[in-house]
């Protein structure tokens, strides 16, 4: 019996995370902000075939991310339009976001089925990567993976320290009160939105144009709902997706690995772990202290209108 | 996503309403039924070549219809009801999982006929089942896995462990062992038909697990990727995958329905229709192997082929004993051969596969 070998173990669970990450972070984003979008994977399998026709019609992947980045903020403006101007609910809005995107996808996708995209290449040069157990882990990936952690970093900070976090979050906790001291509540969650949608679409293309690499219709395959659970699972805060997004990475590489080394395990059991995890903290926030306690944003999903 | 369906519902309806003096004329109306997308180039992909074909052989005579992504459940059953309305007299569904769906609305209409994939309820004078021997082509390419591998382990990425999966795992390790007894097989099972990211994540656990051969029973072509990225042999699944040819992909099992198609097409129009089971192979065509790559060495190429043409012309079968159990215990003797019914309901690893099968 061979047993695992955890570097690659290792570089194989960020890769696999780092799509959910990415549209994780979006939403947590989102939510603060107060607003629920349920259409991350909609946004996301958008993202996955513009950025995929993009890189493929140029030559580049980073238009290609670039384009995954708009197409999936470009996907996120339908629904700010119509929950933030036209009043709409936001968990029917954003399931008929997802349900749209995936319908748009395979429309957009159609003539780009068994082609191969330009290679991603890596950030450091094969010297660093060489460098035993360190070099794989630290200096073995794209320029995306890197992004997406200095964007969990970046989104810490600007809740955390800046004035335009503190507004955000002014927003997202009580959009009744924002508004009386002047803030642009509409015009905050919109750009909130984009932002979410942008960081979805960019998990996409990292799938079709990294992970998998080529586009096939419905290629993520439920990714976008993870993404939404690992942002309950972190109690919105952004340190706590990253390592939630590399649990539920490093749960499915794991078990695949268990089985390809042969140790039996009962594999169903971890492939439910962060899901029972998940169904825990939701059980939790559902009382009412509970869910101050797990930050939830006291304004989360509630439609603001500024009568008066 | 269904504009042609659309589009002959309201031909259909039209015809039905202005014109019940022609139905002498009228074209056959075939209908498809698809689990994922006509654009997978794995299992749906094939079915719907397939169809092309028949739209090709008759012409005029036949008009054919699909929708594809359909769920397995109770959707299913609310298409083909909807497919019988607007006009269907002849309906394939092409996914295990439409097994209940099919045989409901068959009872319901008993004037259409109806052709159920891959499973074996024939509840009706009007069902029939159909499915293909590919473990005939997994011996093959067992068979040049076993000399194309220099590290002694094939990686398998396996969807369910159903019969007809596991009979395919059984008879590529048989063939890879005969030629190289060293060969390991490791095994990771999916539990998905159609998951790109999963299905590539598996590849790559394999190939960190030593794998320099990936075999897969899912229908992306996910796992190809990661194959050519990691120059390790792999092989098409359903169909050909000829854009990664000539390496990794250095073979593949085909899934021609064809000529199946056409003939129980072409019954229908003569009125010979009947409810049959098939379960065809290589030799009628309905399994096919996809060209050998020059990356084989010669001589396999002219071994794997001659496998091919010994059981196409039937004088050998892949489940020939002395075969054991997994358990040690005996299951074919020497000579023997295993029949349809053990084979349709294997749920067991031949001796030498050091997995398990999970339940």
């Amino acid at each position: 019996m061979m047993g695992i070998d955890p570097v690659t173990l290792i570089v194989a669970l960020i890769g696999a995370s780092t799509p959910i990450l990415l549209a994780a972070i979006g939403e947590l984003v989102v939510e603060k902000s107060g607003v629920l979008n349920l259409g991350v994977e909609g946004m996301m399998i958008v993202g996955a075939v513009s950025g995929f026709i993009i890189a493929i019609n140029t030559g580049s992947p980073w238009l290609g991310f670039a384009a995954g980045a708009v197409g999936g903020a470009g996907l996120s403006l339908i629904f700010a339009l119509l929950t933030q101007y036209l009043l709409s609910n936001q968990v029917a809005t954003g399931l008929a976001l997802t349900l749209f995107g995936l319908g748009l996808s395979s429309l957009m996708g159609e003539a780009y089925t068994g082609i191969n995209p330009p290679l991603t290449p890596d950030l450091f040069p094969q010297a660093l990567r060489d460098i035993p157990v360190a070099g794989p882990i630290l200096f073995g990936h794209d320029l995306v993976i890197y992004l997406s952690v200095l964007l969990v970093a970046g989104v810490w900070y600007a809740l955390r320290h800046t004035r335009m976090g503190l507004i955000l979050r002014a927003v997202g906790e009580s959009h009744d009160a924002a508004h009386a001291l002047g803030y642009k509540v509409i015009r905050i969650r919109i750009c909130a939105i984009l932002f979410g949608g942008a960081c979805a679409g960019l998990g996409g293309a990292y799938l079709s144009l990294v992970r998998v690499p080529s586009w096939t219709e419905g290629m993520t395959a439920g990714a976008g709902w993870i993404a939404l659970a690992i942002v309950v699972f972190a109690s919105w805060k952004p340190w706590r997706a990253l390592i939630g997004a590399y649990l539920f990475g490093g749960i499915a590489a794991l078990q695949l690995r268990l089985q390809a080394a042969e140790i039996n395990i009962p594999v169903m059991f971890l492939d439910m772990s962060p899901y029972l995890v998940t169904i825990i903290v939701l059980v939790i926030i559902s009382s009412d202290r509970g869910r101050a306690a797990l930050n939830a944003p006291a304004a989360l999903g509630k439609v603001f209108h500024a009568s008066g | 996503m269904k504009p042609n369906l659309t589009y002959l519902a309201g031909a259909a309806l039209a015809l039905g309403l202005a014109a019940p003096a022609i139905a002498q004329d009228e074209p056959l109306q075939v209908g498809f039924v698809y689990v994922g997308s006509i654009g997978d180039l794995g299992w749906t992909y094939e079915h719907d070549q397939s169809r092309l074909a028949v739209e090709e052989h008759f012409g005029d005579a036949v008009e054919t219809t699909y929708v594809e992504n359909v769920p397995e459940g109770a959707d299913a059953e609310r298409v083909m009801t909807q497919m019988v309305l607007n006009g269907a007299d002849l309906i394939f569904t092409t996914s295990f999982g439409y097994m209940d769906a099919t045989n409901a609305v068959a009872a319901r209409f008993p004037e259409v006929y109806f052709e159920h994939a891959t499973g074996y309820r024939r509840d009706h004078p009007n069902v029939s089942t159909y499915s293909a021997r590919f473990y005939e082509g997994r011996a093959v390419i067992g068979h040049i896995a076993g000399h194309m591998t220099e590290s002694n382990i094939v990686g398998y990425i396996a969807s369910y462990p159903i019969p007809e999966v596991i009979r395919g795992i059984n008879s590529a390790y048989l063939h890879a062992r005969e030629v190289n007894p060293d060969v390991e097989f490791r095994v990771v099972w999916v539990y998905t038909w159609f998951d790109p990211a999963q299905e590539a994540d598996a590849a790559q656990a394999l190939i960190d697990q030593g794998a320099d051969v990936i075999m897969q029973h899912t229908d992306s072509t996910a796992p190809m990727t990661v194959a050519a990225e990691a120059e390790v042999v792999a092989f098409g699944q359903a169909s050909d995958m000829e854009q990664f040819a000539p390496f990794p992909r250095v073979a593949s099992i085909i899934d021609n329905w064809a000529p199946y198609y056409i003939a129980r097409t072409q019954a229908v129009m003569d009125g010979t229709w009947e409810s049959v089971d098939t379960w065809d192979g290589i030799a009628p065509g309905m399994v096919e192997l996809g060209e050998f790559s020059e990356r084989i060495p010669e001589d396999v190429r002219a071994s794997a082929q001659a496998l091919a043409d010994s059981i196409a012309d039937g004088s050998y079968h892949p489940f020939t004993g002395p075969i054991n159990r997994q358990d040690g215990t005996v299951w074919l003797v020497e000579g023997e051969v295993a029949d349809d019914g053990t084979l349709a309901g294997m749920d067991f690893y031949v001796e030498g596969i050091t997995g398990e099968i999970p339940n």
